[in-house]
C-alpha cells in the first residue's frame, strides 16, 4: 500500500481528518436478460490519500479520470469495491446507510450543476431547510431564522426565501448549494467542480466565497475542478489523477515548480499563459492517443500508451507513489523516469515503438466495444 | 425602489402619472415569486379552448349533481316508462315534444332525463377509475423506477403483462364470473389503465432518480422514502395532472363500451352506453334516441380531452411551442 504522504513527514494523526486507503470502485458492466457481468470500469483503482485539517486539496484530471467518483466513495454515496476511507478517526467505508446518516453532518458536497443540484419545484426555503429537517435540528420559525441566516452568510438576500431556483442567476443558485452543504456546520467540504458551469466573473466570486467561508468555519476542502488555474488559486495542496489513479501529489508551488509526471507536466503545458511572447516560448507538450479505455486499462504504469519517455519497464511494473530525489517528503510521483527540472519533454524519446504503444491503446477500446454497447455512467 | 432607480428630473415630470419606469417595476414585482403553479395557471387563464372545455366539464358536472332536480321539473323519472304518451300507435317512441324535451325511448322513458341520469355514471366512473389508475400507476411506477434492478424488472414484467392482457376478453370473463356493476366496471377500467401510468412514471422517475438534487439529498443522509415524496413526487405531479384528465375521457368510453355490450351497468339504471345500446334497433325511426346520449358522450370526452392538452401545454410551454412553431 502506497500512501500520499511518506512516513518521514507523515502529519500526526490529529491533523488527519480524512484517511483514504487503496479505494478502489469498479462498476460492474452488465448485458443482456440475465444481467450478466460482462466487464468492470475501473473508475477509482487504488487511491490513497490524507487530508488535514483545514487544507484544500485539489483534484485535477482529464474527464473521466475518476475525480468525481473518488469524491462520492469519500462521501459515501457509493460503496466501496475496496479499501477503507476514514474520516475524522473513524472508519466509514463499511458502514451502513442508516449508520452513516448521522455522520453525513460532518461531510457534505457541493455540486457541479447548479441547475440540477436544486429541485426546480421547490422553494430556495425548504431546499436550505432540508439538512434541518432531515436530521430534525429544527422546525417552523427557528428552522426559517437559521436558512436566512445562512443564505446572509453566502451573499443571498434572506428576503428570496419563498423563491424558486429558477429565479436565480447561476452564480446565485451555486450560493444557494453552498448553504445547503454549509447548513450542518460539516468539517468536511467536497466540492465537485462548484464553479465549471458558471461565467468566468461568477467563478471568482464563488471561490472568494468558499475561502472565506473556509477562514470562517474552519472547513477542510477537497475541491475538484480539471481547471488548473482554478485549482491553483484555492488549493494548498493538488493531486492529479490519471484514469483512476493518483500519479502526483504535491503542495501547489511545488507542483507547477518542479512537476515530475511527465503527465502533470503535459496538462500544465496546456494552461493558457495571458503573455504571448511568454506563451510562444513556452513548451506545448502534445500527448499523442486518447485517453484508454478505463475497462481495460493498459498494463503497467497507465499513462505509458501516451507518455513522451516510456521505456519497456514502463509497460510492465505500475509505479509506485514516492518521493523523488531532491524533492519535499510531501512530493510524492508515480513515474519510474520523472521528468527533472528543466527537461524538455518535446524533444523525449519513447523506448517502445509506437504502433506497439497505440496497439495498447486499441486493444483496451476493442474489450470496450466488445463487452457493451453504449458505454455506462462512470 | 423603482422610484430611486429614476432619474430626479424624469420622475418629477411623470409623478402625476405613473412613468414606465414605475409601470416595468411593478409588472416585474409581480412576476417575481410566482411559482411553476402560478404560472401554469396565468397560462391557462388565457387560452380559450381550456376555459371553453372547463365550462362545458363544469356545466355537464351540476347537470349529474342536479339530475333529481331535473327529474323533478320534468315530472318523469328515470325509470318511469310512459307506454301511452311516449309512445305512437305502432308502439314506436315518441320524438321531441313539450311532455318529453329529447324525446321518449323505446320503452317511453324521457331521454332528457336518462341523459342527465347517464352522466353521473359516465362521470364517476371517468373520475374514480382515473383516480385509481394514477394512484396505483404513480406508487408502482415510483417504486419501479426508484429503486430499480430487480424491483424494477419484476413490476416491469407486471406492467407489460397487463398491458398485453386482452381486455374485453377479461372483462366479459370477470362480469360473467361476479356479475357485471358500475364498481366491476370501474375496477376493470382501472386495472387496465393503471400499466400505462405507470411506465411514464417510471421512466421519469428513472430520468430523475440521477439528478444531482437527489445526489444531494442522499448526501445529506435523506431516506429513501423522503426522496420520493419529497425530491421526486413534486416533478411528477404535473404529469400526474395530465394524464389523469387525459385518463378521464378515455375512461369514460372505456365505461360506454361496457355498458353497450352489456357488461357494465345493469340496464334499468340508464348510462350512455346502454342507452347507445338501446337505441340501435331505432335508429333509422327515433334518431333523438341515439343522438343525444352519443352527442352526450361526445361533447364529455371532447371537453376532457381539450382541457387535457390545454393543461398539458400550460405546464409544459416547451412542448405547444414545439408544435406550434
Amino acid at each position: 500500500m502506497i500512501h500520499a504522504v511518506a512516513p518521514g513527514s507523515a502529519p500526526q494523526d490529529s491533523d488527519v481528518l480524512v484517511r483514504v486507503d487503496d479505494v478502489r470502485k469498479y462498476f460492474p458492466i452488465r448485458t443482456g436478460l440475465l444481467r450478466r457481468e460482462v466487464g468492470r470500469v475501473h473508475a477509482v483503482d487504488g487511491v490513497s490519500l490524507e487530508i488535514r485539517k483545514g487544507e484544500t486539496l485539489g483534484i485535477v484530471g482529464e474527464t473521466g479520470c475518476g475525480k468525481s467518483t473518488l469524491a462520492r466513495c469519500i462521501a459515501r454515496l457509493y460503496d466501496l469495491t475496496a479499501g477503507t476511507v476514514v474520516f475524522d478517526g473513524r472508519d466509514i467505508s463499511r458502514l451502513s446507510r442508516r449508520r452513516m446518516r448521522p455522520l453525513r453532518k460532518g461531510i457534505q458536497m457541493i455540486f457541479q450543476d447548479p441547475i440540477g443540484s436544486l429541485n426546480p419545484r421547490r422553494r430556495v426555503g425548504s431546499i436550505i431547510g432540508d439538512p434541518f429537517a432531515i436530521h430534525g435540528i429544527s422546525r417552523g420559525e427557528d428552522r426559517k431564522h437559521q436558512v436566512q441566516e445562512l443564505m446572509r452568510v453566502v451573499g443571498l438576500n434572506p428576503e428570496h426565501y419563498n423563491r424558486f431556483p429558477a429565479e436565480f442567476s447561476g452564480g446565485q443558485r451555486q450560493r444557494i448549494g453552498v448553504a445547503r452543504a454549509l447548513a450542518l456546520r460539516p468539517k468536511l467540504i467536497i466540492a465537485d467542480e462548484p464553479v465549471s458551469a458558471l461565467d468566468v466573473s461568477i467563478q471568482a466570486q464563488i471561490l472568494n466565497l468558499l475561502t472565506d467561508l473556509q477562514d470562517e468555519f474552519g472547513l477542510t476542502y477537497i475541491f475538484i475542478a480539471h481547471d488548473l488555474s482554478v485549482v491553483r488559486h484555492v488549493s494548498d495542496r493538488i493531486a492529479v489523477m490519471y484514469l483512476g489513479k493518483i500519479v502526483e501529489v504535491a503542495s501547489v508551488s511545488e507542483l507547477y515548480a518542479r512537476p515530475r509526471h511527465p503527465y502533470t507536466n503535459a496538462l500544465l503545458s496546456a494552461v493558457p499563459v495571458p503573455d504571448p511572447d511568454q506563451a510562444d516560448q513556452r513548451e506545448r507538450i502534445i500527448l499523442v492517443g486518447d485517453v484508454p479505455s478505463p475497462i481495460n486499462p493498459p498494463s503497467g504504469c497507465r499513462f505509458h500508451p501516451r507518455c513522451p519517455k516510456a521505456q519497456n519497464l514502463c509497460t510492465e511494473v505500475d509505479p509506485p507513489l514516492e518521493v523523488k530525489k531532491d524533492d519535499r517528503a510531501e512530493h510524492v510521483a508515480a513515474c519510474h523516469f520523472p521528468v527533472e527540472v528543466g527537461e524538455k519533454l518535446s524533444r523525449a524519446r519513447a523506448g517502445i515503438a509506437q504502433p506497439e504503444r497505440q496497439a495498447a491503446v486499441e486493444v483496451s477500446h476493442e474489450a470496450v466495444e466488445g463487452a457493451i454497447g453504449p458505454k455506462e455512467k462512470t | 425602489m423603482s422610484v430611486s432607480s429614476i432619474d430626479p428630473a424624469q420622475s418629477a415630470l411623470s409623478a402625476p402619472e405613473p412613468s414606465t419606469f414605475g409601470e416595468e417595476g411593478e409588472a416585474a414585482k409581480e412576476i417575481q415569486g410566482r411559482s411553476p403553479w402560478q404560472l401554469a395557471w396565468a397560462r391557462l387563464r388565457q387560452d380559450k379552448v381550456a376555459i371553453g372545455s372547463a365550462v362545458v366539464i363544469l356545466l355537464i358536472t351540476l347537470v349529474a349533481i342536479g339530475a333529481p332536480l331535473i327529474a323533478h321539473l320534468v315530472g318523469h323519472g328515470p325509470g318511469d316508462t310512459y307506454p301511452f304518451l311516449g309512445e305512437d300507435s305502432y308502439g314506436l317512441p315518441i320524438g321531441p315534444n313539450r311532455t318529453f324535451l329529447l324525446g321518449a325511448d323505446d320503452l317511453g322513458r324521457d331521454v332528457l332525463v336518462r341523459v342527465v341520469y347517464g352522466a353521473r355514471v359516465s362521470l364517476i366512473a371517468g373520475v374514480v377509475a382515473s383516480a385509481l389508475a394514477v394512484l396505483a400507476g404513480g406508487i408502482v411506477g415510483m417504486l419501479a423506477g426508484y429503486f430499480g434492478t430487480a424491483v424494477d424488472t419484476a413490476l416491469s414484467r407486471f406492467m407489460d403483462v397487463i398491458l398485453s392482457f386482452p381486455l374485453l376478453l377479461f372483462a366479459i370473463a370477470l362480469v360473467s364470473l361476479v356479475g357485471p356493476s358500475l364498481t366491476v366496471s370501474i375496477a376493470v377500467i382501472a386495472f387496465f389503465s393503471w400499466a400505462v401510468v405507470g411506465r411514464i412514471v417510471r421512466g421519469q422517475t428513472l430520468s430523475l432518480r440521477e439528478k444531482e438534487f437527489v445526489e444531494a439529498a442522499r448526501s445529506l443522509g435523506a431516506s429513501d422514502l423522503r426522496i420520493i415524496f419529497v425530491d421526486i413526487l413534486p416533478n411528477l405531479v404535473a404529469p400526474l395532472i395530465v394524464y389523469a384528465t387525459l385518463l378521464i375521457p378515455a375512461s369514460i368510453v372505456f365505461e360506454a363500451t361496457l355498458s353497450f355490450l352489456g357488461l357494465g351497468v345493469v340496464p334499468p339504471t340508464p348510462t350512455w352506453g346502454n342507452m347507445l345500446s338501446d337505441s340501435l334497433p331505432y335508429y333509422k325511426v327515433a334518431w333523438w334516441f341515439m343522438l343525444f346520449p352519443g352527442g352526450a358522450l361526445l361533447i364529455t370526452t371532447l371537453a376532457f380531452n381539450l382541457l387535457g392538452d390545454s393543461v398539458r401545454d400550460a405546464l409544459d410551454p416547451r412542448y405547444a411551442r414545439l408544435f406550434k412553431a
